[in-house]
């Protein structure tokens, strides 16, 4: 049995729920001879992923379906062995290059190299080109996105790039402008509300418009975590009731009692509590920038507007130094100390006001 | 037809594909995008640039060809010039008479060694194939000379002296300060305006006519406004339009907005103005919002910085404190900053100049 997520999962373009006149716009795109490079992006779990799909079977038929997991080796310039899952089919083949760090652009030019330079195997196929998925492709180093550049020059002949990213800020102006940009945006609440009922009803369910409603604002216009928790909650207790509790992620939970704790006592004890508090965080794999950006959300909840600006921009810093350097526990603990600083700063000068 | 695309900017992988597309019939041959067909093929077809038209139109008549160094934003047909030139001069000895190097993949000291010295030592003769005369020197083409790494420029400054007789360099970049000094004064500099917004506007309504598109004056004025004298962005905006909207539908502003990734100006001015009413919970709100709308936070950066530069409710000193927030926030983001906190960084950052004010 798999979860909902993936076994409602839209299969073809003309099955999407929402971004219908983008989806046609796609499904006339497929149909023509010249298919450019794409880059679709978006925030997560607004759907890049299954519009990615869609568009492949698109292209070839139902044989993207068939998947096979393979494990791919690389050797880099200095000796080093990286070994690299890749997922694919007979037409396309799908990557995630930042997994292997700094070396992605070995990744990025000895992989789409061996693709390209192989010719479709089936010669019927109505294809002449596969396609290379590249996912994550805003965590890029920016030697890799220069390698990619000149790849989808050189290679344009036998193959396709689709690049998912997140954001296209960190994406140099080159790359971005050799691509068709597909934006993805977030499903609207009323969308969210309409999917989970969809789902509901052809799981057999009764599900109420509060409690949809109530799931679709948790999820913080997030399709993927809003039907998690809706299966969530299904597990919880069924029938539904309208007030039924939705299981929050316990990280979220967790950054919040962190933030509780520093904003009512700011001593270097707390500090070092925090520390291990952060420690559990990131052992359990929250990315650092959810960790950071909950983080400052909550913390500057309870403060003044002057306040709010310094502390912005402090943790404006911080976080960018977090992306440059490589160990995160520094730089999270460093903005907690400066915010406790500057926090009990503040207080005692309005004490000190007040007499 | 071969020789022409031959030249492209993609180098040798062009070349490649225009053999297939031969072999393999007319299918193919539409993927030659827009940029590639429409390019200007003689030195009197490029638009704008008058001085270096001038010397070389003089160069074609006869006279001798100096060292050229192009500089001037993207797009505002650098490559195309001196690739027109090279044509006209040569003919179909083109091939074997320029050697274009893109600088961004093939840069270092060794590459300037091995590849641009052997090829400068070779000599070429005064007549062409079929007897008429063509000009006695070779073209060596250093395309992103800005990103060619100091070493590699020093490496060039005697190899361009001695080879003289035989070799013209012509050096191509977007920032003329990062070319070593002893490399300009070895060449005669040209600079590349953007081009006008008229001449843009002519080109793409060419480019209409003969891919028999329906486009309206409206939508073209709005690709010529988001190019900003940029004939390359404009060209591959309208195709990509074209590509997505399939064949004979029309082409609407909002289509435009789209590909071209600029954010509605709704969004801008609602930016601002949540700023204005200076509470901090409404503009963590529309941060949220924004990014979940997926637009880019570059391109929206460039856009708030054009209504703060143009508004008239800050003094001067004000404009400057935000330009400097915009600066920092806008490289930290290029840098790989997470878009929601820099964006609230510089929300608060325009907060703060509304309240001083009042």
């Amino acid at each position: 049995m798999s979860l909902w997520v993936d076994k409602y999962r839209p299969k073809d373009l003309s099955k999407l729920d929402y971004h219908k006149d983008q989806a046609e716009n796609l499904k006339k795109l497929t149909q023509r001879g010249d298919f450019p490079h794409l880059l679709v992006y978006g925030p997560s779990g607004a759907g890049k992923k299954t519009r990615i799909m869609c568009i492949l079977k698109d292209l070839y038929g139902p044989g993207v379906e068939r998947l096979r997991m393979e494990q791919l080796n690389f050797t880099t310039p200095s000796k080093k062995k990286l070994e690299i899952m890749t997922v694919s089919s007979n037409y396309h083949i799908e990557i995630n290059p930042s997994d292997v760090g700094i070396y992605d652009r070995v990744v990025v030019m000895d992989l789409i190299k061996n693709v390209a330079q192989t010719q479709q195997l089936d010669v019927n196929g109505q294809r002449e080109f596969k396609v290379i998925v590249l996912t994550d492709v805003d965590d890029l180093s920016k030697d890799a996105q220069h390698a990619l550049r000149r790849t989808m020059e050189k290679y344009i002949a036998n193959c396709r790039l689709i690049l998912s990213a997140n954001s296209t800020s960190r994406l140099t102006p080159a790359i971005r402008s050799r691509c068709l940009g597909i934006r993805v945006s977030a499903p609207t609440i009323t969308e969210i509300v309409t999917i989970l009922q969809g789902v509901c009803k052809r799981e057999g369910l009764n599900l109420p418009t509060e409690l949809a409603q109530r799931i679709a604002e948790k999820s913080n216009r997030n399709l993927r975590r809003a039907i998690l928790m809706c299966e969530a909650c299904k597990v919880e207790q069924y029938p539904f009731s309208a007030n039924q509790n939705i299981a929050e992620p316990d990280w979220l939970l967790f950054i919040r009692a962190i933030a509780r704790k520093i904003s009512q006592e700011q001593s270097i004890n707390t500090l070092a509590s925090v520390r291990g508090d952060l420690y559990e965080l990131i052992i359990h794999g929250i990315p650092n920038t959810i960790i950071f950006q909950t983080l400052v959300s909550e913390l500057v909840k309870n403060c003044d507007i002057t306040l709010k600006a310094t502390i912005i921009s402090q943790a404006a810093l911080f976080e960018h130094r977090l992306q440059h350097g490589n160990k995160a526990i520094f730089h999270l603990e460093a903005f907690v100390a400066k915010y406790m600083y500057l926090y009990k700063k503040f207080l005692e000068d309005t004490i000190g006001d007040a007499f | 037809m071969d020789s022409f695309l031959k030249s492209g900017k993609l180098g040798t992988s062009i070349g490649d594909k225009t053999s297939q597309l031969n072999n393999e019939g007319v299918k193919k041959k539409k993927s030659v995008p827009w940029v590639e067909k429409y390019r200007p093929r003689t030195v009197s077809d490029i638009v704008e640039q008058t001085e270096a038209v001038h010397v070389l139109e003089q160069c074609i008549a006869g006279a001798d060809l100096p060292n050229l160094l192009f500089y001037g934003p993207p797009g505002t047909g650098k490559t195309s010039t001196i690739l027109a030139a090279a044509r006209q001069l040569f003919g179909d000895m083109y091939r074997d008479r320029i050697l274009e190097l893109n600088a961004s993949d093939e840069r270092g000291i060794q590459v300037i060694r091995d590849k641009v010295k052997t090829f400068a030592q070779l000599t070429a003769s005064a007549v062409r194939h079929d007897g008429k005369s063509c000009p006695p020197f070779k073209v060596i083409i250093l395309d992103e000379a800005d990103s060619l790494t100091n070493a590699a420029q020093a490496a060039l400054r005697r190899t361009m002296e001695k080879e003289s007789k035989t070799t013209r360099f012509c050096l191509i970049c977007n920032y003329v300060s990062r070319i070593i000094e002893p490399l300009t004064s070895r060449c005669t500099k040209f600079q590349f305006k953007p081009l006008d917004e008229s001449k843009i506007l002519e080109r793409l309504k060419l480019i209409c006519q003969e891919e028999k598109l329906q486009v309206n004056d409206e939508v073209l004025n709005v690709l010529v406004k988001t190019s900003g004298g940029d004939m390359r962005r404009a060209t591959t905006c309208l195709q990509s339009c074209s590509v997505l909207k399939g064949k004979d539908a029309t082409v609407s502003m909002h289509d435009v907005y789209e590909i071209t990734g600029v954010v509605p100006d709704q969004w801008v001015t609602d930016y601002i103005s949540v700023c204005k009413e200076n509470i901090y919970s409404k503009l963590e709100e529309f941060i949220e919002s924004f990014i979940l709308e997926a637009y880019t936070a570059a391109q929206f950066l460039k856009q708030v910085n054009e209504v703060i530069v143009n508004t008239d409710e800050f003094t001067d000193k004000r404009k400057a404190v935000i330009g400097e927030k915009l600066g920092t926030v806008s490289y930290r983001l290029q840098d790989g900053g997470s878009e929601y906190i820099q964006l609230l960084d510089l929300g608060c950052a325009i907060m703060i100049e509304y309240s001083k004010k009042t």
